[in-house]
């Protein structure tokens, strides 16, 4: 093999052991995944002896109440935990934009509940809402309000609490990187020109802050779809249908009911919400590029 | 950095009562549970919010009580299986975890260095992956790893696997750590990918070319140039591939079977049961999140890095 042959084969193989296991693990079962669905398929059969059904699994799907209520129950959870992270995150960064003796001790505190397992995380709230013997219903007694039936009555907004205790200091350490990263030029104008501290949050630090929010947006709405675990061990999806997300929806189908070919539809389903999310942040990430392209052009032709 | 000399603003005494209210509204239920993994039961239902209790550490020898030494008085027996699972957590975490980092750093230097057919193709897939969740691969892993990436026990290589092992039937991927370690690795690889990329990018073409003028070839300019210039990102790397295997329950649940359990299926399957043992679960779940707590406090710098170069376009 001569050496030019070599050269150009030299990115393939650097590339080879991820393709082939992302083929292999990734799309592979995504496409088997795709496959399966139109079959009546159960885990117990190799897929070759199912029966194809069509869109069966979609159309059942489509007028199952159960379902409908599961995907309302999960816009609710997501968009409701991002709109507050977002608020409190994005307040919390422009709070905190200080010089600060121990800023970085401070996040590093910040960090700590996104780090530790969602399993935990669920564990640890589960414990705290406790009827009895919970920290919130004992200081509610001890103060003389009387208990509050968190998950129970309100399951949802406890879970979307946990979520919101969990996740809020992702956007705050975003924003703040974001926040830190402004040109300082333009925030010394403003401040010579006396803009008080709330003009400067609104017309300047917001407006250059925007395109980062609206990616940092996008990446927590696409992750709040994928919440799982602290759901499943503070309430199962209960009571009743409450807190059944499609995740954990999916999941259950798959195992406890083993109807792979429906589960696998609603994976479809989520994964079709989800692909419609990734391509207006991309869309969105190109569109920033191109307009930072442009802006560059055109001060390189001023100085030329 | 701070520099030494920097004065810092003085502020408002009440913005200091916001920051204690924030730390402590974020550490606080991690610090309720360290508590109250130190607890008997009978103090945690009794309601002792207080810090006034007998300090105990037998919560975490029930947990650990299949591996530890000696025997332990006030137990019959071991229920809890933690040792075997946080063993089988250890092994799955580190193999991923190493083979992820190797694989991912390999495939993002060759998107950034070279131009090559399919390269586009390539890095949109990478994008695009990266936003399935563990339940959507959940069904299909399932399948597959139960019925189809077998190897029949009439062949030889399943005879021999047998013949080692044991057991009755194919040999499948569920069901081993191999089977969970791969969908691990897949999982992560497109993020570590994708962060590592920006990594890369940054750093100088010339220190390449000057390795290749003086006759390194690709793979040396790679793991004697590249590698140490980027070792930033890969602590970065490294720290989230690890907090996701290390953490990640669904598909582990779904692949394991009794002997390949992780900690976090343990704990669930405990959290499941109508008496809930508070106590040992804290415990339990405190020896899980003591790994990732190490992490953050000793790396946070790189974990901020890592998580603003992931989200930021790179």
């Amino acid at each position: 093999m001569s050496y030019s042959t070599i050269n150009r084969l030299t990115p393939y193989i650097f590339l080879a052991p991820a393709l082939v296991i992302m083929v292999i693990a990734l799309l592979y079962p995504l496409g088997y995944m795709v496959f399966g669905s139109f079959r009546d398929w159960d885990p117990s059969q190799s897929i070759g002896e199912t029966s194809f059904i069509g869109l069966g699994n979609y159309i059942s799907l489509w007028n199952d109440p159960n379902f409908h209520e599961s995907l309302i129950v999960t816009l609710k959870f997501a968009i409701t935990v991002v709109f507050v992270e977002m608020i409190v995150g994005v307040g919390l960064a422009l709070l905190l934009d200080r010089n600060l003796r121990g800023m970085s001790v401070l996040r590093t505190m910040f960090i700590l509940p996104m780090m530790i397992a969602p399993v935990v995380v669920g564990l640890i709230w589960r414990y705290m809402y406790h009827p009895s013997i919970g920290i919130f219903n004992q200081t509610l007694e001890k103060i003389g309000l009387g208990s509050v039936d968190w998950l129970g009555q309100h399951a949802l907004l406890s879970v979307i609490i946990a979520d919101i205790w969990q996740w809020t200091p992702f956007i705050f350490i975003l924003s703040l990187a974001a926040l830190q990263s402004l040109p300082r030029s333009a925030l010394e104008a403003a401040r010579i020109d006396g803009a008080s501290g709330w003009q400067q949050i609104i017309y300047i630090k917001i407006p250059l802050m925007m395109p980062v929010l609206i990616v940092t947006c996008l990446l927590r709405l696409i992750d709040a779809f994928k919440v799982l675990e602290v759901i499943l061990v503070m309430t199962e999806g209960g009571p009743g249908l409450s807190t059944e997300i499609l995740a954990l929806r999916i999941s259950r189908t798959a195992t406890e009911f083993r109807e792979l070919g429906v589960a696998a539809a609603m994976s479809n389903y989520l994964l079709m919400l989800l692909l419609i999310l990734t391509i207006i942040m991309l869309a969105f990430n190109k569109l920033q590029e191109m307009k930072a392209e442009r802006q560059r052009r055109a001060v390189e032709a001023e100085k030329g | 950095m701070a520099h030494p000399d920097t004065t810092y603003e003085r502020q408002h005494p009440a913005f200091y009562a916001v920051i204690f209210t924030l730390v402590f509204m974020s550490v606080g239920p991690i610090a309720l549970m360290f508590i109250n993994s130190f607890k008997l039961d009978v103090d945690i239902i009794s309601g002792t919010t207080g810090l006034l209790f007998l300090p105990t550490i037998q919560n975490y020898e029930t947990a650990l009580c299949d591996i530890l030494p000696y025997e332990l008085d006030h137990l019959d027996y071991c229920s809890l299986k933690f040792g075997g699972a946080f063993i089988n957590s250890i092994i799955i975490t580190l193999i991923s975890t190493v083979l992820t980092l190797i694989i991912g750093c390999m495939a993002a230097y060759a998107l950034v260095r070279f131009r090559f057919m399919g390269r586009d193709t390539v890095s949109g897939t990478t994008l695009m992956v990266r936003m399935v969740p563990p339940a959507v691969l959940l069904v299909p892993v399932f399948g597959l790893w139960n019925n189809e990436f077998c190897i029949g026990r009439e062949t030889w290589v399943g005879e021999i696997i047998r013949d080692t092992f044991g057991g009755r039937g194919d040999v499948c991927l569920a069901g081993t750590h191999s089977g969970i370690i791969l969908v691990y690795i897949a999982m992560n690889l497109p993020f570590v990918i994708w962060i590592l990329q920006s990594f890369i990018v940054q750093v100088p073409r010339q220190l390449e070319e000057a390795a290749r003028m003086d006759g390194a070839g690709s793979f040396q300019v790679f793991f004697k140039v590249v590698l140490p210039l980027i070792k930033p990102g890969l602590a970065a790397a490294a720290i989230f591939t690890f907090r996701i295997a290390w953490n990640e329950y669904l598909l582990a649940s779904a692949l394991s079977d009794r002997d390949t359990k992780t900690v976090p299926i343990l704990i669930v399957n405990n959290m499941s049961e109508f008496n809930v043992e508070w106590g040992v679960i804290m415990a339990t779940g405190m020896l899980l999140a003591i790994p990732p707590i190490i992490f953050t406090l000793f790396a946070s710098r790189q974990i901020i890095t890592g998580m603003t170069a992931g989200a930021v376009k790179g």
